[in-house]
This record gives C-alpha cells, structure tokens and sequence, in this order.
C-alpha cells in the first residue's frame, strides 16, 4: 500500500488538470458539515439498500440450494446445477424462443410507431387539434393493464366480442383469439401500441418542440417540402433522444410487458406465451423451487445486461449520444 | 402549451400574395397538401382506433345483454339497462378493493414521493461529498436487478408478506423519477440562492423545506401524479405479497373477475342450460360495467394531469 500511494502522487503533477488532494480531516469536516443532505438521502438510500443490493446479495441462491432455515448465506452451494437444468430443461427453447419473439416485435412494431406519430402529429397546424390528438393517444396509457387485458378478452371474446361479432358479420368463423397460441404474439404486440405508443410520443414531441424553428425556415426559403424536412430537419434534431430511448428499451428488452404476457395467458396459449419471467413466477412463486428460478432469472438479467451493454457500445462506435 | 412548431406568422405572408396556380411555387405546395390529407387521415384513424373500443365498451356496458351478444350495439346502446351497474356496486369485493387500493395509494404516494424528493434534492446539490459514487448506486439498479424471486424472499424474511407494507415499500423508489427529479433541482434551484439564504443563517434543511419546495411545485405535482396513477392501476406486487384476499386491491379484484372469470358472487347457481346462459350474458355485461367504473376516474383526471405530464416528459428529454 505505502508504496502505490507516492506512485499515485506523482501523477496529479503531470496531468494537466492537477487533481486537489484534501486532507482526511478536511474530508471529514466536509463530510459533517452536509450531515442533513445525508439525513434528506438516507430514506433513498436505505430503500434500495433493502429492497435492491439485499436482493442482489441473494441471487447467490441460483448457485445454492436454497433453503429457508439457513437463508441466503447458509444454504449449501451446488454450483451450477440449476443452470444446467434449466438449458437441458424441455421448456428451455420455446421459453427463451417466445421471450425472444415478443421482444423482437415490441421493438420491430411497437418502438417506431411514437416516432411516426409525433413526426405526424408535430406537422399539424391546428393547435387544437394537435392538442385533442395528443389527449385522446394517450389516454390509454392511464388505463390498467389489468383492465387492458380485460378489454381484450371482452372484445375478443368468441361468443359475443366485437371482434367476432364483425368476423360473422362479415360470413366468416368466429376465432378464439385469446386460447389460441399463434394469436397471442399479435394481440400482445397490438395492444401494446395501442395503449403505450400515445404516451411515447410526448417526448419526441418534446424533442421536436426544441428544434430551432429557423431550420425549418430556410429549408422552406429553399423549397422543401414537408416531406423532405421531416426526413432532414426533424428526425436527424429528435435522433439523440431516439438512440438514449432504443438502448434503454434494449436494456430493459427481456423485462418488458411480463405483467401483461402473465395475465393474457391461458391454458391454450401457453406454447406461445411463457417466457422466462412468467416462467421464473411460476416455477418459483407457485411452485416454490426457488433457487432453480432465481437461477433463471439471474439468467434473464445477464442476458439483459450483455445486450444493454453490447449496443451501448455499437452506439458509441456509430459516434451517437450514449447513456454513459 | 409549449409544443409548438414553426410559428404561424411565416406563412401568412406567403399567403396574402396572390399565388398563380398552375406555376409551382417556392414550396412544393402540391406534395404538402398531399402530405396533409395523408398526415391527417392516419391520425383521424389512430384516434379512431383509440376510442371506439372504449366507446363500445360504454354503451355495451348499458346495453341489454342480448342485443350485444347478438351484435346489434355498434354505434348506439340498445335496449338500456343499468343491471350491470347495480350487480357492482352491490359486489363487496369490489367495494373492498376499492378501499384497499385508496389506502394503498395515499399511503404509497406518500411514501414514495417523499422518499424521492429528499433523495433527489440532495444528489442534486454539486456540494454534498460522495454525491458520484451515492449516485451511482442508484444507476447500477436500473441495469441489474436481483429478479422476482430474491425479491419475494427478502420482503417474507422482513415479515412483510400479506401486509400493507409489501404493497406499499417494494416499488416505492424509482430511480428514474429520482433522476428526473434530480435534475429538475439542478435547473431551478440556483447556487446563489442558496448562498444567499446560507448567508441568512438558513441550514440545509430549512432551505430545503422553505425555499426548495415552494419553487419546485410542478415537480411535486407530477410526482403525486405519476405514483398516484402507478398505484391506483398496480396489481402485481399485490398478487405475489399477498394471500389475504380482504387485502386485495381493486386491480387484482377485478383481475379475478374480469380475466379469470370468477363471476361466484353474481348468484348463478346450476338450472336449466338457459338460465345458464341468460347468466353467462349478465355476467359480461357486469365486466363491461366493471370496465368502465375502474377507468372512469384516471379518464375524468387526465385532463387536468396532462399539462403536468407533457411537462414531465420534457423534463425527462431534457435529461
């Protein structure tokens, strides 16, 4: 230690901005001097202490077999048993697969649809029907899931839904859309637009809003069309916010819309609608097997992280704003 | 509203001259108006595509049963009936959720934007030491999370399960909204003030309470609103925390009765196969009723929260 200390001196004196070495007792007096921003922290602090780190401490357990008496600590290690099983497991393809599935949809379908949107919404004229347009899209977003999800088995419902009720109307069999597993991926994606894409808009329309006006100006004394300045002036001027918001939809890529996959799921749907975090529910939760869960979902996070940090990366190389 | 594009007055110039029509203009006027009409058209048909399902569900959820299985309600109710209605409001789960979600929101707004307000303001503050390394303990959670089941485990070993406070503490702090908090302190609150006050003999905390919070009441409203929303449509922390079904919030109540299709309480007990159907058409019409009494109040508020959203959302793009 005594000797890394005068190596680490030495640099401040060569780097061009010399780096100020405070005391220990200036640090401390520094430190009690902002006591009561540490008071004003602390509730912050101890919440994702408890309810975070305390977590994070015990996905040991995926490494474990996890027993309630000795806890996260005591339980006794079995390497990676639980990984293995899981891979080996028959569920392993299609669950990874649907995961996949859904996650590639979301961000194929659903991802571009706030940007058009407010591109379309942002060239409006009238005030007030930009602002009626902006209110009525994203209403929905206000709305449950639990009561999204509930809508769609009414309206979908094959004996008396709107849906189908138009289907027969039409000459044509009233589907089942909700017990059958090649429909699943549509509804959930269709509904996920029509119910997030309105709240989305907001900020590119915010980004939008922050664009100079005098851009558009002289591209109108030049004669470009409206078309033309949406694709050179607009979207380059919203393209930061697009790439932050595409890495964090990314990162959060293998999390998302869990809640509404698990209460669209029916016993009919299973084959395409279990994915790794309604599996890790209800392999762990119902079925109390917790260590081979937490184990799946250590899995899902990594696989998360890995893909946040691999186009965090290809961001930065493409020379676009980054999160870091 | 702030959300302005080019401003109106360039064009009215070009509109007091008189423009020759065949000749094409400076602007391709041709390919703007077709631009237009298309532009328009799509977003008349997004709307469409919004409120019709939300309509049909109004007038389906007062119509008479028959006629919407036979699909004669398309535009207008037929046949009026408030049952559904009645059969809810005489439903005491629902009544009981109702009360549960109330004291859940209350509680939890409270909780959680105060949590987030004190925390936010002091990362805000470029003074405070150790203020990077605090921060980044925030950020890392938003990337790694140690997954449902570690989380499920900590909340039963703080003896937290079928209590209010596993509904209320889990989800109380997102690093997100802290982050937009934060930096909504860092834009308004400015150094000199403080010094200013500091001078004045003000410490941190009667700066913060006198000084910080009066300025910051947009904040603080789209805070309240943000986790009131949150709260009131939240479902799953009650489902996995909790077993006690007098504890149910009015999501996971109308979980049960609307996607499960647990319809026991509306008092249909075996008979002929057409009284069991008669009930089966009563009891989508209570779902439909159902529908419409759980959004009705966040759709009745949404005008008065949207000014604070659109400003959250810039917040959060200014970020």
């Amino acid at each position: 230690m005594s000797r890394i200390i005068p190596a680490g001196r030495r640099r401040p004196a060569a780097a061009p901005q010399p780096q100020r070495r405070i005391s220990f007792s200036l640090r401390l007096k520094r430190i009690l001097r902002a006591w009561q921003l540490y008071v004003l922290l602390a509730p912050a602090i101890i919440y994702i202490l408890v309810f975070k780190y305390w977590p994070m401490y015990g996905v040991q357990i995926a490494f474990k077999n996890y027993n309630p008496v000795d806890g996260f600590t005591d339980s006794p290690w079995v390497g990676l048993t639980h990984f293995i099983r899981f891979v080996n497991s028959y569920q392993f393809g299609q669950v990874i697969g649907n995961t996949l599935w859904i996650a590639l949809l979301g961000l194929l379908v659903a991802f571009p649809v706030p940007i058009i949107l407010a591109l379309l919404v942002n060239q409006l004229q009238s005030e007030k029907f930009k602002k009626f347009t902006q209110t009525v899209l994203y209403s929905p977003a206000f709305i449950s899931t639990v009561v999204v999800v509930g809508i769609m088995f009414v309206v979908l419902s094959p004996r008396s839904g709107l849906v189908n009720n138009a289907i027969q109307l039409g000459g044509g069999e009233p589907i089942f859309f909700m017990g059958s597993a090649e429909w699943f991926r549509p509804i959930y994606v269709l509904s996920d637009v029509w119910q997030n894409a309105g709240f989305s808009m907001i900020v590119y329309l915010a980004a939008l809003a922050g664009i100079d006006p005098a851009l558009h100006d002289a591209a109108k004394v030049d004669g470009a069309s409206k078309l033309q300045r949406i694709r050179h002036i607009d979207l380059p001027g919203i393209m930061p916010v697009i790439t932050v918001l595409f890495i964090l939809a990314i990162g959060n890529l293998l999390n998302v819309g869990f809640e509404k996959a698990l209460l669209m799921q029916t016993p009919l749907n299973l084959s395409t609608s279990e994915i790794i975090q309604t599996y890790v529910y209800h392999a762990g939760l119902q079925q109390a097997q917790f260590s081979y869960s937490a184990a799946i979902g250590l899995f899902n996070s990594i696989l998360n992280l890995a893909l946040l940090l691999f186009f965090n990366s290809v961001a930065r190389r493409a020379n676009q704003s980054t999160l870091w | 509203m702030s959300l302005k594009t080019s401003p109106v007055n360039i064009e009215n110039p070009a509109r007091a001259v008189s423009r020759p029509r065949p000749k094409p203009t400076l602007r391709d006027k041709y390919g703007d108006r077709v631009f237009n009409i298309a532009a328009t058209s799509v977003l008349v048909l997004s709307i469409l595509a919004v409120v019709y399902p939300l309509y049909f569900i109004v007038i389906a959820s007062i119509s008479d049963p028959n006629a919407v299985y036979e699909g004669k309600v398309w535009l207008f109710p037929s046949g009026v009936t408030t049952e559904g209605y009645e059969r809810i409001f005489a439903d005491s789960r629902i009544w009981n959720g109702l009360g549960n979600t109330v004291v859940y929101t209350v509680l939890g707004t409270v909780i959680s934007v105060t949590t987030i307000l004190c925390g936010a303001y002091a990362l805000s503050r470029k003074d405070m030491p150790g203020r990077k390394i605090l921060m980044l303990l925030f950020v890392i959670t938003m990337f790694f999370d140690g997954g449902l089941i570690t989380k499920y485990l900590v909340v039963r070993d703080l003896g937290m399960l079928d209590t209010v406070w596993a509904v209320v503490l889990p989800g109380a702090v997102g690093v997100w909204n802290l982050i937009i908090a934060r930096s909504f302190f860092e834009h308004t609150v400015p150094n000199e003030l403080r010094e200013a006050a500091q001078m004045d003999g003000a410490n941190d905390f009667t700066f913060f309470f006198k000084m910080v919070l009066p300025l910051s009441k947009p904040l603080i409203m789209l805070m309240i609103m943000v986790h009131v929303v949150a709260h009131w449509n939240s479902f799953f922390d009650a489902l996995i925390f909790l077993n006690d079904d007098s504890k149910y919030p009015l999501q996971l109540v109308l979980r049960n009765i609307l996607i499960q299709s647990d319809v026991s309480s509306s008092g249909t007990t075996g008979g002929d196969i057409e009284s069991y159907a008669a009930a089966q058409r009563i009891a989508e019409l209570t779902k439909y009723a159902m529908i419409v009494v759980s959004s009705l109040p966040l759709m009745i508020a949404l005008p008065f929260m949207q000014k604070h959203f659109t400003k959250g959302a810039m917040i959060g793009a200014v970020k």
